[in-house]
């Protein structure tokens, strides 16, 4: 054990310094509570395209601000990468300074990665394509993905898709594609689709011009998933599907859809659902939106009415739809259960906190506020090391077991807490809506915390993720099913 | 990258557990507890064969050499069986003598390495003040004078290590076993396999082994550590009986664990706890590699775990029934030591307070 030095570590606070707390008035600073008055503004999606952009800007700012002054090195695990993979690293960094110039990034929309995960599509112009097309030919995107579909076909190794994450970020070139076609109907076409519908779907929709919204869930088939109830009946080359879907994420820009539909009425309710791709353009399709609790409409429903799907159009055999689509909700899980959405919130706790005087005093030095930043900054960090223990077991070839089924519920739940304290140090100005210029951050907070219901409810429900726990994780028994 | 345990760490755990497993199952607790000074020097050399006394102790002087991550494992598993005995006073005194002075080290380590010699540390002085900026206890000549309050088995100890100041300021002294003017007053405590005892000095004869607190503050970091580890030892040991107890506890026709009221319970548990394991790995790798994130990492990971440890004894003697709340039933004895894991060395609410003090915010 090498000496260290004890007073330094006990009176200064690691590649911290002093508490930064902004000078009142400072640029990017918001004003005392104190000095807040009120004033009328309508939410975030009543919002003039002006107040729009005046209010990016200003959350530009902001974030900009957290960037510099608050995602410091304290929070980065340093642990360090074998020299094959330093090379490989040094690889990917000139595989960039190729193909991805700086007149590229100055094009990139001028977002921050948080405002991003807030509802800004990734770029999928020409120059976009161009360079996910290069970086497939040489295995640094798709890599799960085979090359004659458009994909980098490279064996699995987490650490090597992690760096090549870390670096393509770091850069601001286009990012693998994370949403629903790439993320759940790649993967099952992969594994269930014919040749026809793979070369037909799957590199267009790994370059973004093919995008996909998901019909799975039903106003009566929610958590109970498979009693699904719209239906397809056969007449001559066509599925004629009739029903209806809810919580359609992006249905109304979706160009396709992947859904299960119930296409054998006579077999038992696993054995007789279909998995069909539909077109959205075919006519008797009518999408509405459905407006949620923060007043913006995300979700959709979607009304088949006599809707005629091409035979050659479902993937896997008939009545296997329900098996198909496992492929799809694992990586869904695995797609939401990741602790960066809590870390990115708790920093911007942390920079409210030092922002904010409630009450004549700063936020931070309220000793029951830091005592529950430090009780969640510890369960962030459980959240992010277990994350590194998964990355490191899957690199093995072992599954996380426990320590993996718990990743969803775990992270959701610590979003959503750490939004809740937000609202806290936000006092009374918690009342103000996201968009609102008074509300802390422009509330993009507030955004966070409501947005944070269907990150927790999305992908199976907390009590549906404790089931999971309980009887794949402990061995319980499962409860009656019908 | 690798963040997780190496082969050769996975063996030295299944090792300690088999040992413990066969060698001091809950019968041979309850017999050690029991007894008058808590402490079975079998128990203890057989610890000290497989390298838990010395792990830390460096090689050339016969120890394992080995780091706190190490140390750690071991704590969770001396955790999960509730095994009694001085190990904490122990390791934490080996580290803070590791920042001592050679004649010390040369002195005491050969033989802690084997286990012959049982080290404790005296760190805690009144209710609740465990930083060595604020000691009273005085050195003058080489005789101390003060109290020192929570004592891990300062009755078998060969030495204990005593924060104290004099004319240079904090430091740390060594008073060897039987020096006269000291007093040694066992107290009743709740958890009954760690006994901790009041230590009176009134001139007692010390050595003073290191200037400045470092020592202490190494004592400090490695305790909350090893506590974080043995609370995450004893949750994940509740978890586990009360699940095999959901499976075997019948009611209203059917095991109970088939019901969600008491699977998503469980569930919960194990969210909260599987994640928080990484949390005192990290903590451990930090003090062994990343020093200047040690001192906050400790003191977030023993709060974080020391309370998840209290939360899930509760759910555990709940779900248990009236059958839990009974002395037969093996449950209290790790809601005992999770009332030790929780206020030695400080409460949560200080660690957490010190976490944000450190973080400069």
């Amino acid at each position: 054990m090498a000496v260290r030095d004890g007073t330094l570590l006990r009176h200064e606070a690691p590649g911290n310094g002093a508490p930064r707390r902004p000078e009142p008035g400072a640029r990017g600073a918001l004003p005392p509570m104190a000095h807040r008055t009120r004033r009328g503004a309508g939410p975030w999606h009543t919002a003039s395209a002006l107040a729009r952009t005046r209010l990016l800007r200003r959350i530009r700012r902001l974030l900009s601000k957290w960037d510099r002054a608050e995602r410091v090195e304290e929070y980065h695990v340093n642990l360090k990468y074998s020299e094959e993979y330093q090379r490989f690293r040094e690889e990917v960094r000139a595989f960039i300074k190729d193909h991805w110039t700086a007149e590229d990034v100055a094009n990139n929309p001028q977002l921050s990665e948080m405002a991003q995960g807030l509802g800004s599509a990734p770029r999928t112009d020409e120059r976009a394509t161009a360079f996910r097309r290069e970086a497939a030919k040489r295995g640094y995107m798709y890599r799960h993905v085979p090359r004659a579909y458009g994909g980098g076909e490279q064996p699995p190794d987490p650490l090597k898709a992690t760096i090549i994450g870390e670096e393509f970020k770091a850069a601001k070139t286009p990012p693998e594609l994370m949403s629903q076609g790439p993320a759940m109907l790649i993967p099952t076409l992969l594994a269930h689709g014919s040749e026809e519908q793979k070369q037909e779907f799957v590199e267009k929709t790994l370059l973004g011009h093919i995008r996909w919204c998901q019909g799975y869930s039903e106003p009566g088939a929610g958590s109970d998933l498979a009693s699904l109830r719209t239906t397809g009946v056969l007449e001559g080359d066509h599925w004629v599907v009739n029903g209806q879907k809810i919580w359609t994420s992006n249905a109304r820009e979706a160009d396709w859809m992947f859904a299960l539909i119930r296409t054998e009425p006579d077999e038992a309710k696993h054995d007789g659902i279909s998995y069909l791709l539909i077109d959205m353009k075919t006519p008797g399709i009518d999408v509405r939106p459905l407006r949620q609790m923060d007043g913006d409409a995300h979700f959709n429903e979607v009304f088949f009415d006599n809707v005629r799907v091409p035979r050659a159009s479902m993937v896997g055999d008939r009545g296997q739809g329900w098996y198909v689509s496992r492929s799809t909700l694992k990586a869904e899980r695995a797609l939401i259960g990741n602790a960066s959405m809590a870390r990115r919130t708790f920093d911007g706790c942390v920079a409210l906190a030092q922002m904010t005087e409630v009450r004549g005093h700063p936020a931070i030095q309220d000793p029951v506020i830091r005592d529950r930043l430090t009780e969640l900054e510890a369960r962030v960090l459980a959240a992010e090391y277990n994350g590194f223990r998964l990355l490191t077991e899957s690199a093995k070839g072992h599954d996380g077991g426990l320590a993996g089924l718990v990743t969803k519920l775990h992270t959701s739940t610590l979003a959503h807490d750490v939004s809740r304290l937000a609202m806290d140090i936000s006092s009374d100005a918690a009342m103000l809506a996201p968009g609102e210029e008074r509300a802390p951050f422009s509330g993009m907070l507030v955004q966070s915390y409501i947005m944070y219901y269907a990150l927790a409810i999305g992908g199976g429900a907390p009590n549906i993720q404790r089931n999971v726990i309980g009887e794949r994780g402990l061995g319980l028994p499962r409860d009656v099913r019908r | 990258m690798d963040f997780g345990l190496t082969e050769d760490q996975s063996l030295l755990q299944d090792s300690i557990k088999k040992f413990v497993e066969a060698e001091c199952p809950p019968t041979r607790v309850r017999d050690i507890m029991e007894s008058d000074d808590g402490h079975d020097p079998a128990l203890w050399r057989g610890l000290a064969e497989l390298g838990v006394a010395g792990m830390t102790v460096p090689a050339e002087h016969g120890g394992a050499g080995l780091e706190l991550l190490d140390l750690a494992l071991a704590s969770d598993i001396l955790g999960w069986a509730a095994i009694p005995g001085p190990f904490l006073g122990n390791a934490m005194a080996t580290a803070a003598l590791s920042q001592s002075d050679a004649d010390a080290q040369e002195r005491w380590f050969p033989s802690v390495a084997t286990g012959e010699t049982v080290l404790t540390v005296a760190l805690g002085e009144g209710i609740g003040e465990w930083d060595a900026a604020a000691v009273q206890t005085r050195a003058t000549g080489g005789k101390l004078t003060g109290e020192k309050s929570l004592v891990p088995y300062a009755e078998i100890a060969d030495v204990i290590l005593v924060t104290a100041i004099d004319d240079d300021g904090p430091g740390l002294w060594a008073v060897e076993r039987g020096a006269s003017a000291m007093e040694i007053t066992a107290l009743s405590g709740n958890d009954l396999t760690r006994r901790v005892a009041h230590v009176r000095f009134d001139g007692a004869s010390a050595r003073k082994i290191a200037s400045g607190r470092i020592a202490a503050d190494y004592a400090r970091d490695v305790g909350l550590v090893l506590l974080a580890a043995d609370a995450s030892g004893g949750a994940h040991r509740c978890l586990e009986m009360t699940t095999e107890y959901a499976l075997t506890r019948e009611q209203f026709g059917q095991v109970i664990g088939a019901f969600q009221g008491v699977k998503h319970q469980l569930a919960n548990l194990a969210c909260d706890l599987e994640p928080a394991v990484s949390l005192w790995w990290y903590a451990a790798h930090a003090f062994d590699h990343i020093q200047d994130k040690t001192e906050r990492h400790a003191a977030l990971a023993k709060s974080h775990l020391t309370d998840l440890y209290d939360t899930t004894v509760r759910y555990a003697i709940e779900l248990h029934g009236g059958i839990g709340f009974t002395w037969e039933y093996d449950l209290h004895l790790w809601f005992r030591r999770a009332m030790f894991d929780r206020a030695f060395l400080g409460e949560s609410s200080y660690h957490r307070r010190r976490a944000a003090d450190l973080a400069g915010w």
